[in-house]
């Protein structure tokens, strides 16, 4: 069995290489080569998962070592991987997910003259993404790391003719790259401390670092998190990356790839479990950012940025509950599963709606499709009502659950966390009604676009809506699947560790205030959006409105901050460079060469003057014997 | 014996030669003056070394001669090259090395 991990990863890459390098000549079965890779990887997933579910709890962790990559003396690293529950459930979230939105991209892409290569770099991010989550040690897990970022980058500058896409492109690489920093930094930090990079002997030996060492490795993951999974201050890149093809928001910037630092924390929770002080940072990155991306998500209205905001909300669940240990971990991976299925499917529907309203984006030109769209609308509807956690559906569970958690930290903090984390959820309420609202309901409100063409809002074509069916039923049923029977708890529990907390407030208190709050939110937005009529043009909106509607000012932030702030760096230290080092230099050059032009002086070109030197040296030294004599 | 009159007429003969040296311009004149500094000094030598009895400052004076004469040789060639390409044997002319 160990022999078929491998092959999960094989199959994706061989497909990425297959489409990258074939040419033209795979144009016509390019899409076809490309699902049927990622559908193989499924397969060998699932099966892979037939067999651990036949161990024992404990004996359900596979391991596979391909080769030694670095045979150094006291510098190891194996290209290994392990197959654990937490892995198998990202196998399984990846390649099923990421199979479906193959088959959706068939058709969303078909008028792509460039799809082949598309899908050729979605097969390339789940090799990535598959690489990162089964990898055994960290700096394999690096390499998947930069690989998805690479397809990541190449996703969001697909439409790279369009100077916003190649600028969101590469925003979303530097981004990264300040994450990434924060990884290496970790590994490096780990390596010196613990001598080793694989997961098994640096989690044994966790408890022999200081607690200070623990503490600087868990904030780089967690530095390196934030990137990865657009936490702030690391968020600014998510919004833009928009600019990719819909599937591409749906699989990576959705489901998968920006909760890749939710995962790299559940997997190094042994040291994080050993630096509290470190957990209270990433429960206050995750609280941070819940708020931030929920209010930036209620005032786009452009419906993927609006989505994106939401996913960056519901990251900050997930790092939330990641920072309460062993409390939460268990709930971060369940919402982060959930979330994989509901926010995958409400871009798929966003997607969808696109694909009928010629790529038109601004909600305000929506209105009224659900008589155009049933199917996506009914799908997107049972998304909605999923994430915003109405009871029974799988983001009511998982967000429950958190709530509950936060609560349970005990103390103020437990208070503040609980209380942001039940605020979270009313204003979640209340901009996804915004966008269903604005999306299917009301008057029509689409024109003639500049060239005249009405858009003919129409249903899309059967590969795409499976798809969205198959992840509208995840998204109604997981959450209970998971739930009966505490059957995910009891799956991970031996890989992440859980102890119940004990909550000031009891389970029911807190389901009746998120029902509450939940009530509120979409009464709220009912009351702005649903009540009357909702005006083409944006309203000038107030202060709050208009910061949110410029992403909370994230990026003049990094623009006054970082970008001038690194400006007055370097011209300082160019004008250091220019005064004092080269002036050093240039000084030194200038004293001598003005030196020598003087006693150049005294090579005059006479013999004469020459010969009285010699003759002048001659007496003064004479005379000086004599006076030595006489002395 | 007494040298001192000796050494008198070799500090004459010297102190003329430099004065030459360091105030005529014509390289031949110039040369003259450096023999007859060499001279002074060979006059010096022989009368030091009848003083002492010994032959060793007579020794040295015939190196100086075999000397001089080897510089004659070779500073008589270039000034007479000199000479011929500048029609002209002042020491100040024969500047083309001067920056």
């Amino acid at each position: 069995m160990e022999n078929l991990i491998g092959l999960l990863i094989a199959a994706p890459l061989l497909g990425a290489v297959v489409l990258l390098l074939g040419g033209r000549r795979l144009d016509k079965a390019g899409h076809w080569l490309g699902t049927l890779f990622a559908a193989a990887s499924f397969g060998i997933g699932v099966v892979l998962f037939a067999d651990l579910l036949g161990r024992g709890a404990e004996d359900r962790t596979l391991y596979e070592k391909l080769y030694t990559w670095i045979p150094v003396e006291g510098f190891q690293a194996d290209v290994a991987f392990q197959l654990d529950q937490l892995s198998m459930t990202f196998v399984l979230l990846i390649t099923g997910v990421g199979t479906l939105i193959h088959i959706y991209s068939i058709g969303y892409m078909e008028h792509d003259e460039r799809r082949r290569r598309f899908f050729g770099y979605l097969n390339l991010f789940l090799a990535a993404m598959l690489l990162l989550v089964l990898a055994d040690n960290y700096l394999l897990l690096y390499v998947g790391w930069e690989g998805v970022g690479l397809a990541s980058y190449l996703l969001i500058g697909f439409w790279q003719h369009k100077p916003s896409a190649a600028t969101a492109a590469k925003k979303a690489f530097l981004v990264n790259r300040v994450g990434d920093m924060g990884l290496s930094i970790a590994i490096m930090l780990l390596f010196t401390t613990f001598g080793t990079f694989a997961f098994g002997p640096v989690f044994a030996s966790v408890g022999n670092a200081t607690e200070g060492k623990l503490t600087a490795i868990a904030l780089m993951l967690l530095l390196a998190a934030c990137g990865k999974s657009a936490q702030v201050p690391l968020q600014s890149w998510l919004g833009d990356a928009m600019e990719g093809p819909t599937p591409v928001s749906a699989l990576i910037h959705a489901a998968t790839m920006v909760t890749a630092g939710v995962y790299l924390i559940v997997r190094s929770a042994a040291v994080f479990n050993g630096a509290p002080d470190a957990q209270l940072v990433v429960t206050i990155v995750g609280a941070v950012t819940l708020i931030f991306g929920a209010i930036v998500g209620c005032a786009k209205d452009d419906i993927k940025k609006a989505l994106a905001g939401s996913t960056m909300s519901q990251i900050g669940y997930m790092i939330l509950a990641a920072g309460l240990g062993p409390v939460g971990y268990v709930f971060a991976i369940m919402h982060l599963v959930t979330h994989g299925f509901f926010k995958a499917g409400l871009f798929l529907g966003a997607g969808s709606v696109m694909h009928g309203m010629n790529d038109e984006v601004d909600m305000r030109k929506y209105g009224a499709l659900r008589k155009f769209m049933p199917v996506t609308f009914v799908t997107f509807g049972l998304g909605y009502l999923a994430i915003i956690g109405f009871p029974g559906l799988s983001g009511f569970f998982s967000k429950d659950m958190i709530i509950e958690a936060a609560f349970a930290k005990g103390g103020t903090q437990g208070w503040i966390l609980g209380g942001v984390a039940l605020l979270g959820a009313g204003i979640t309420a209340f901009y996804m009604t915004r966008v269903m609202l604005l999306t299917f309901f009301g008057e029509k409100r689409w024109q003639p676009d500049a060239a005249g063409h009405e858009p003919h809002p129409h249903e899309s074509p059967k590969s795409m809506t499976i798809p969205m069916v198959i992840l509208a039923f995840g998204s109604v049923f997981a959450g209970a699947f998971f739930e009966i029977g505490e059957r995910f708890l009891k799956w991970l529990e031996p890989v992440t560790g859980y102890e119940h907390g004990n909550s000031p407030v009891s389970a029911m208190t807190v389901t009746a205030s998120t029902m509450v709050v939940l009530v509120v939110g979409v009464g709220i937005a009912w009351s702005m959006y649903g009540r009357r009529p909702v005006p083409v043009v944006a309203p000038r909106g107030s202060l709050l409105t208009r910061a949110a509607r410029r992403d909370l000012l994230q990026d003049d932030f990094n623009h006054v901050v970082l970008v001038r702030g690194g400006e007055h760096l370097t011209r300082s230290l160019v004008y250091v460079d220019h005064s004092l080092v080269d002036g050093a230099v240039n000084g030194t050059a200038a004293a001598v060469g003005g030196a020598s032009g003087r006693l150049r002086k005294l090579q005059n070109g006479y013999a004469r003057s020459y010969a009285v030197s010699m003759f002048g040296g001659t007496a003064i030294l004479i005379a000086a014997t004599l006076l030595m004599r006489a002395v | 014996m007494n040298p001192v009159n000796y050494l008198y007429l070799a500090a004459l003969l010297f102190t003329i030669g430099a004065a030459g040296v360091l105030i005529r311009k014509n390289a031949i004149v110039l040369f003259m003056c450096v023999e007859l500094m060499l001279n002074a000094c060979n006059l010096a030598f022989v009368a030091f070394s009848r003083m002492h009895g010994n032959l060793d400052g007579q020794i040295i004076a015939f190196f100086t001669m075999v000397v001089a004469a080897a510089e004659v040789v070779v500073g008589l060639a270039i000034i007479v090259s000199l000479f011929r390409t500048r029609h002209s044997a002042s020491v100040d002319d024969a500047s083309l090395m001067k920056l």
